[in-house]
């Protein structure tokens, strides 16, 4: 009894004076467990020894290949995971929006932890590459591609095409009637029937081809024409995608791919189908996505190894079979389901040049499409 | 004085622990500030311009009237909610709480997107209708009417969390004297009960108002220019930095100008009881007739702002598994989730603890100058706060850079006053001279704190770990800016595949977000007495 109590003092001691104590301890315990940070990311053993050994023979570098990919995981994280199992070489991998992720590039400076910068767009690129931040590429990843698909300095390079097109829904449109070009849609019969997302980034560099093609005046007049007929405003590609399915609107510029996404996930019932322009203007644009080297990287080699394998059979493959893009390689068979590239017309014009997205923003912000 | 100051003899002097976690909250929270002053002195006059241009007017005067729209709007459902859950005889009270609770874990990017594939033009709702009546079309709720209707259904339980913790702390007394005095109940609650609840509705509107202005999703899905928006906008469109920092100040300034009206409005009475007096627990009102409205109105609520979206997402996913689209699933998000949310919660309630102690029990310089600074990570825009961050940590702190430690003080900048508010509001009910008499008995101003201030302000405390809870498990800019390398949370993977169209991938970790936001809310609800009946 007595000792039960002079325990339960001892106890009541111990927890009321040293309430101080305890919250030292338990904010340096809270530190210690952010510190190690990273609470379920495994480094597995085995791959570390396969790295020390291949990198030691094949490579200087000896750290994690860190890339920073504007796009998605969904989209390029299995071909980044053949990556690390053809090569063991370890990758890890920061996703985001390709703006915010070249805000952060800026931010981080010189410090930027980044290797490589995978961007949705040559704008994203354009952003890092103005700012200095990117290494000259060597011939032997340049010349993997039609010089189209490359940056003018040699800064960056294009990984996978997106060709823009015309989604249009299948039981209000009969596509005999579609226009070929995209002057056609300035017509009034269009009116009400039309979606687009100006504040969109493939959108504007679609744009940006049409000053590049058509001059300002004319890009000008072409997006009242389409003001006067009354388009609908969505935030990007899918939802427009997902409203021409719907009915909502009768058709929407958006890129190719996200139409085998819905017929993927919603069957081929889903009620909308791609329509791709004709001849030399931008409306018939492939655009791409693609990757540059920051200069402040510690594992250039590897880095260059990682573009190398993008463009690689393995992975151009992949993006023609996996995400229903166009590859940039020579000689890769596209999914079936897709429109030949060769008959999806390609305007010739420089990816290079669509970098400039300065003027696109102020042409836009002038008619009132963007902030 | 020693570093905790124990000494019993001076515990009117603020304890230096408590003081220096106000400082260090002080000092995280001007980080964006900093930033953004920073940038905008690499600005010319001639773009300063901008911001007196006629479209920038416009844009702010959308903003705000949006926030008045939301604020109002659900201000009405959460108020009668609040009452009714609190106050009267409802058969599974408990279950109803945590059910009005929830929307708030939705991401508003999910809910809008999810309403508008049921309202828009030719949603859902408009195939039903042709079936049935032919109508080929409806109304587009684009714009202000439906970016409204969205929002308040999300953000209403920040409002809903407040005053409920409130009515159920109101001394019953004030209310029994108005009913013998001869006015009616409906009298009483309006000239009795409502002007008792003035903090506690302040701040939760607050909190509604500040989360409208910040929010990007729900305004860019339903086309709904507002100035958050433009600064998402600008950050992803590559524009120059310094011009996005300059919309930004907007928003400090904007933060200020409503603290400042908080203060005003909230005015200085005291909430607490003084004398002697039984506390206890008011009889829960018998609806009578007003049942079937009572059930109608919870069920419309509950309705649209939670069945709505949970269906959609199983929609979603029986769809994509119905068409043998692949469903990607891991496990780590979820852990990761948990990990963060719980870390950063517990941090932030401590925080908010210690520094609502000093704010409401002594009166220092500064105080005034620490509540305006810290609403700024909540109204500013997520990605502006991440990137602020980015500068400061990878620039100065290089080595915790991509730390699971900074990404949580990023946490601590975004939710801090969400857990403030829950918090300061129950110690303000409590009487200071509780804690007077427990000092005059000789504890020392922990052993107070802990015996005293921790079990009365259990409601508050609890409330405010769960709201950050829910927060931290739905936020994505911060997340996907400063997590560590490879970092995924359920959060990110729902953005992840739904912005890519893969909806059965998306629905995944949408629906372990509800459930597991639920689970913990019902164990504590059912455990905390309470909060329960």
């Amino acid at each position: 009894m007595l000792i039960k109590k002079f325990s339960g003092d001892v106890l009541k001691l111990l927890i009321y004076k040293s309430y101080p104590f305890l919250f030292l301890v338990s904010l340096s315990l809270f530190l210690l467990i952010a510190c190690s940070g990273r609470p379920t990311q495994k480094t597995p053993v085995s791959t570390e020894n396969k790295e020390s050994t291949t990198t030691s023979v094949e490579s200087k570098d000896s750290g994690v290949l860190v890339i920073y990919s504007g796009r998605k995981e969904s989209l390029v994280g299995p071909i980044i995971e053949q990556f690390k199992d053809a090569t063991g070489i370890d990758v890890k991998v920061k996703y985001g929006k390709t703006g915010e992720i070249a805000a952060t590039i800026l931010e981080e400076g010189d410090k930027s932890p980044a290797d490589v910068f995978f961007a949705q767009d040559p704008g994203g690129l354009g952003a890092i590459a103005n700012a200095d931040m990117l290494k000259i590429l060597p011939d032997s990843i340049l010349g993997k591609v039609p010089s189209w698909a490359v940056s003018g300095e040699s800064l960056w390079v294009g990984i996978s095409g997106r060709a823009r097109a015309v989604v249009y829904n299948t039981e209000n449109v009969d596509p005999a009637d579609l226009p070929d070009t995209l002057e056609g849609f300035t017509d009034p019969k269009w009116k009400g029937r039309i979606g687009w997302p100006p504040t969109n980034g493939s959108f504007q560099a679609m744009v940006t081809a049409m000053r590049v093609k058509w001059g300002e005046e004319k890009t000008r007049e072409w997006l009242k024409g389409i003001q006067a007929n009354e388009p609908i405003v969505y935030p990007k590609n899918t939802p427009t995608v997902a409203a021409a399915g719907a009915g909502e609107i009768d058709v929407g510029f958006v890129n190719h791919y996200y139409l085998y996404r819905f017929l993927a996930s919603e069957g081929d019932e889903f009620g909308a189908r791609n329509h791709y322009l004709e001849g030399d203007g931008p409306g018939s644009l492939v655009l791409v996505a693609g990757a540059g080297i920051l200069k402040t990287g510690k594992n250039q080699d590897n880095a260059e190894r990682f573009l190398s394998f993008m463009l690689s059979k393995v992975a151009q493959q992949y993006f023609a079979g996996q995400t229903y893009e166009y590859p940039v390689v020579e000689g890769v068979k596209v999914s079936r389901i897709l429109v030949p590239i060769d008959e999806v017309t390609k305007v010739e014009i420089d990816m290079a040049d669509l970098e400039d997205l300065k003027g696109t923003q102020v042409l836009l912000r002038d008619l009132g499409l963007i902030n | 004085m020693n570093l905790f100051s124990a000494n019993k003899n001076s515990y009117r002097m603020p304890p230096i622990l408590f003081v220096f976690i106000t400082l260090f909250v002080a000092l995280i929270m001007v980080i964006p500030l900093l930033y953004l002053l920073l940038r905008i002195t690499q600005l010319s006059l001639d773009d300063l311009l901008v911001l007196v241009s006629n479209r920038a007017f416009q844009t702010l005067t959308r903003s705000l009237v949006l926030m008045i729209c939301v604020t109002t709007l659900s201000s009405m459902i959460a108020i009668p909610l609040a009452w009714i859950t609190a106050r009267t005889y409802l058969p599974f009270r408990k279950i109803w709480i945590i059910l009005v609770m929830l929307p708030l874990v939705i991401p508003s990017y999910v809910g809008a997107y999810l309403f508008l594939s049921v309202f828009g033009p030719t949603g859902l709702f408009q195939k039903g209708l042709e079936v049935l009546f032919e109508v080929q079309r409806l109304p587009d709720i684009r714009g202000l009417f439906g970016a409204t209707i969205v929002l308040s259904l999300l953000s209403y339980p920040y409002l809903f969390i407040t005053l409920r913790g409130a009515i159920s702390g109101l001394d019953i007394s004030m209310e029994e004297s108005s009913r013998i005095l001869g006015h009616n109940s409906f009298w009483t609650f309006i000239k009795v009960t409502l002007p008792q609840l003035r903090f506690p509705f302040v701040s939760g509107a607050l909190l509604i108002s500040l989360y409208t202005l910040s929010d990007f999703g729900a305004v860019s899905i339903f086309n709904y220019n507002t100035f958050s928006w433009t600064i998402y906008q600008q950050y992803n469109s590559l524009v120059d930095r310094s011009m996005s920092a300059l919309f930004s100040i907007i928003f400090v300034l904007l933060a200020f100008l409503i603290v400042l009206i908080e203060f005003k409005t909230r005015g200085f009475q005291k909430y607490y009881r003084i004398g002697s007096g039984i506390s206890r627990k008011p009889k829960p009102i018998s609806l009578g007739f007003w049942k079937f409205p009572v059930y109608l109105f919870l069920f419309v609520v509950i309705g649209f702002s939670l069945i709505l979206p949970i269906s959609m997402l199983f929609v979603w996913l029986f769809k994509g598994m119905y068409f043998g689209d692949s469903i990607v699933f891991s496990w780590s998000p979820i852990f990761n989730s948990i990990f963060v949310s719980v870390l950063s919660a517990l941090l932030i309630v401590f925080f908010s603890f210690a520094t609502s102690i000093i704010l409401v029990r002594y009166s220092l310089t500064g105080n005034r100058f620490f509540e305006s600074i810290s609403y700024l990570g909540f109204v500013l825009p997520g990605v502006v706060v991440a990137i602020s961050v980015v500068y400061f940590a990878a620039n100065y702190i290089g080595i915790f850079y991509q730390t699971t430690l900074v990404l949580i003080l990023a946490y601590v900048i975004l939710f801090f006053p969400v857990a403030l508010g829950a918090i300061r509001s129950v110690l303000l009910q409590i009487n200071p001279s509780l804690e007077d008499a427990a000092h005059g008995m000789s504890h020392n101003y922990f052993s107070v704190l802990f015996r005293i201030n921790v079990p009365l302000m259990k409601p508050g405390l609890i409330m405010g770990f769960a709201m950050v809870f829910l927060l931290v498990m739905k936020e994505l800019p911060v997340t996907l800016i400063l997590g560590p390398l490879g970092f995924k949370t359920l959060a990110t993977e729902v953005w992840s595949f739904s912005s890519e169209a893969f909806f059965a991938s998306a629905a995944v970790p949408a629906l372990i977000i509800i459930l597991i936001c639920s689970l913990p809310m019902l164990v504590i609800i059912i455990w905390d007495k309470r909060i329960g009946d």
